[in-house]
């Protein structure tokens, strides 16, 4: 005879680096249905825009997430940049580009690093955040900050990246790409791996695409789409196409990321190649005035800045959809029938960051 | 320098549920919903985009007003509408999950609805500096 | 070192923190800074802990969450605060539903500044503290008392 009863899932959970709570109504094993609840790490921040000035304020959206910083920063700045009209140097705008790449093999590391610690397997784990601090050593080396990076700003870039730096960026990264490559091998083929995320947390592309998922939990289910495709920053000189796996599983979103690290790797190559010379920002003059959804595909998906400003020092609105947030209903049905024992293999399939969904 | 042409429908509240349908009928994903508070009126923009293009519908409403949920459509749009009673106070009717403002617990209720949103006790502290510095 | 003899273990909490401090935490933890070479662990029981690491700020959602994890905390324990918003609330401080820095809520012994604070930093950060916590033992052993 099954009973029912409700299992609650953090927010202090040791498998998790960040607090988020879960209800889980199980019947022996199974989870029947999962209730997520937030807020534990709701700041409030859109609220800011009130008192900083719009040129102010990219520092509090690089500090919406500690991992994904430097995309939320393009992210504010190309909104404000499209209300005023600003054409940013090219130079930026590859430099913007190559700093995202880094971004994204930095979260992706993480990721597939804390993904390997809630199966278990702890060697990989520190596999991937070993290799992942090389990474962030080529970014210290380039903006000076290891996680936050505060090179972004309206109407440009703070730095510049010489061009011999550029040079032995790319062979460090040659370098790194046998660790990479190394290191996917062991999610792809490993037996512990398939044996933890095969068939887990199967989400169909249907269901994928009309809850809203998006970014690899999206293009795990099939759906391919990527917000790199419209081409903001330098994207669109870049030649590259949406990683799509169609197995709907935790594997499969695990090898969605895995194969853009190699992904990442390869656009930084181009954008190195193809980086113009050329100044770094332009002068801002005057206030917003307008509206405008700026969106960029960040590690964990599409993310979406809305701005709406009336030509004053302070910006009106500043809303941010955060790719985590538009991945809970789908974690939501992808729980609904799995074992318990799997939930934090599955949870932690969407790469949460909770920072980013709460504000 | 536009990247993406913004399209926005000013749609009136008694259509949106036909025109949420409609989006969703010919394969539309929604994007988001964000709700923007300008002078007494609440702005609230429906994003959609399918293969690249990226649409809004915008409803207007006032303070006390309700708005219907569209989470029959779209299942997965309970997580935007709760955030928007939560923050703004504005109620949205028949949401599949309702979290009766639970979702995310602000220490100020509704806290996008009130303005210049200061934090609490500044008074407080004051007084127990002294405390230490009398003891 | 002439610190404890015994391995510290720490447990980390996210107080909503940007994750910037929490994954530079993380790193302590792994190869390339180590911490577990000192016979720090990460643990998730705070019941197996000796030092609080605190990254964030203090809201009204997470002051059970702290105020609990911190009273299940066997006795002498330290606190540590990484990250300029555990100390004040950092950029943060304005916003409505940020209360401060953990100062208010529990006593703090070593606080970590930056933003996001560096792992070298947070290392010194739990050195200073275990410095603290022998003290805090060897007076326990006087039969004083351990706050």
């Amino acid at each position: 005879m099954s009973r029912r009863i409700v299992v609650p899932f953090g927010p202090q959970h040791p498998v998790l680096p960040e607090p988020i709570h879960l209800d889980l109504v199980l019947e022996d094993e199974h989870v029947i249905e999962a209730i997520p609840s937030i807020g534990y790490v709701h700041r409030g921040l859109e609220k800011l825009v009130e008192k900083r000035d719009f040129k102010d304020f990219v520092y509090i959206a690089e500090r919406i997430c500690g991992i994904c910083s430097f995309i939320h920063s393009v992210g504010y700045c190309q909104g404000i940049e499209n209300i005023m009209d600003i054409e940013v140097p090219k130079r930026a705008q590859y430099l913007r580009t190559i700093w995202s790449e880094y971004s994204r093999l930095h979260s992706h590391l993480l990721w597939l690093g804390l993904f390997a610690d809630s199966m278990g397997f702890e060697n990989l784990f520190m596999n991937s955040w070993r290799i992942r601090e090389k990474i962030l050593d080529a970014m210290e080396e380039t903006t000076g900050g290891r996680v936050i990076q505060g090179s972004c700003k309206v109407g440009g870039v703070r730095r510049d990246i010489s061009d011999s730096k550029l040079k032995d960026m790319v062979k460090d990264l040659d370098i790194l790409s046998s660790d990479i490559e190394d290191l996917c091998h062991v999610f792809f083929d490993d037996d512990t791996v398939i044996h933890r995320t095969k068939g887990v947390g199967v989400i169909s592309k249907e269901a994928a695409y009309s809850l809203g998922a998006v970014g690899p939990t999206a293009r795990g289910s099939g759906v391919s789409t990527d917000i790199r495709k419209t081409g903001y920053v330098a994207y669109a000189d870049l030649d590259f196409s949406p990683v799509v796996e169609t197995g709907g599983d935790c594997y499969a979103r695990c090898a969605v990321r895995a194969r853009e690290l190699l992904q990442s790797v390869d656009i930084i190559k181009q954008a190195v190649d193809a980086v113009p010379s050329g100044d770094i920002d332009v002068k801002v003059k005057g206030n917003p005035d307008g509206e405008y959804f700026s969106r960029v595909e960040q590690p964990r998906g599409e993310c979406l800045h809305y701005i709406k400003a009336n030509g004053k020092k302070n910006i009106l609105r500043e809303r941010v959809r955060t790719p985590t947030t538009a991945n809970i209903p789908a974690l939501v049905k992808m729980l609904g029938g799995c074992e318990m024992a799997d939930v934090p293999v599955i949870v932690l399939s969407i790469d949460p960051c909770i920072g980013c969904a709460e504000r | 320098m536009t990247i993406e042409e913004q399209k926005y429908t000013d749609i009136m509240k008694e259509d949106l549920l036909k025109n949420v349908k409609d989006k969703c009928e010919s394969g539309y994903r929604l994007v988001q919903i964000g709700c923007g508070k300008f002078g007494d009126i609440f702005e609230i923009n429906y994003s959609f985009e399918k293969e690249y293009s990226f649409e809004n519908l915008r409803i207007k409403t006032t303070e006390g007003e309700k708005v219907p949920s569209i989470s029959d459509i779209y299942w997965g749009s309970f997580i935007y509408e709760n955030e928007i009673h939560d923050l703004f106070g504005v109620e949205v009717t028949g949401i599949n999950l309702d979290f009766k403002g639970n979702l995310i617990r602000t220490t100020v209720k509704a806290p996008f609805n009130v303005k210049n949103v200061t934090k609490v006790k500044p008074e407080k502290k004051e007084t127990a500096e002294k405390k230490t510095e009398d003891n | 070192m002439s610190y404890l003899t015994k391995s510290p273990w720490i447990i980390h909490y996210d107080a909503s923190s940007c994750n910037g401090c929490d994954i530079e935490v993380l790193a302590c933890l792994t190869p390339l800074y180590d911490v577990e070479r000192f016979g720090i662990i990460n643990t998730g029981n705070p019941k197996h802990a000796d030092i609080f690491v605190v990254t964030g700020s203090v809201n009204e959602q997470n002051k059970e969450v702290i105020k609990n994890i911190y009273n299940q905390m066997p006795k002498p324990n330290v606190v540590v605060g990484v990250g300029i918003c555990a100390c004040s609330g950092g950029v943060f401080r304005e916003c409505y539903n940020v209360s401060g820095g953990v100062g208010e809520l529990i006593p703090v012994d070593v606080y970590v500044p930056g933003c996001a604070a560096r792992p070298e930093q947070i290392i010194d950060g739990i050195v200073k503290a275990l410095g603290i916590l022998d003290k805090k033992y060897k007076d326990s052993k006087k039969g004083g008392d351990f706050k």
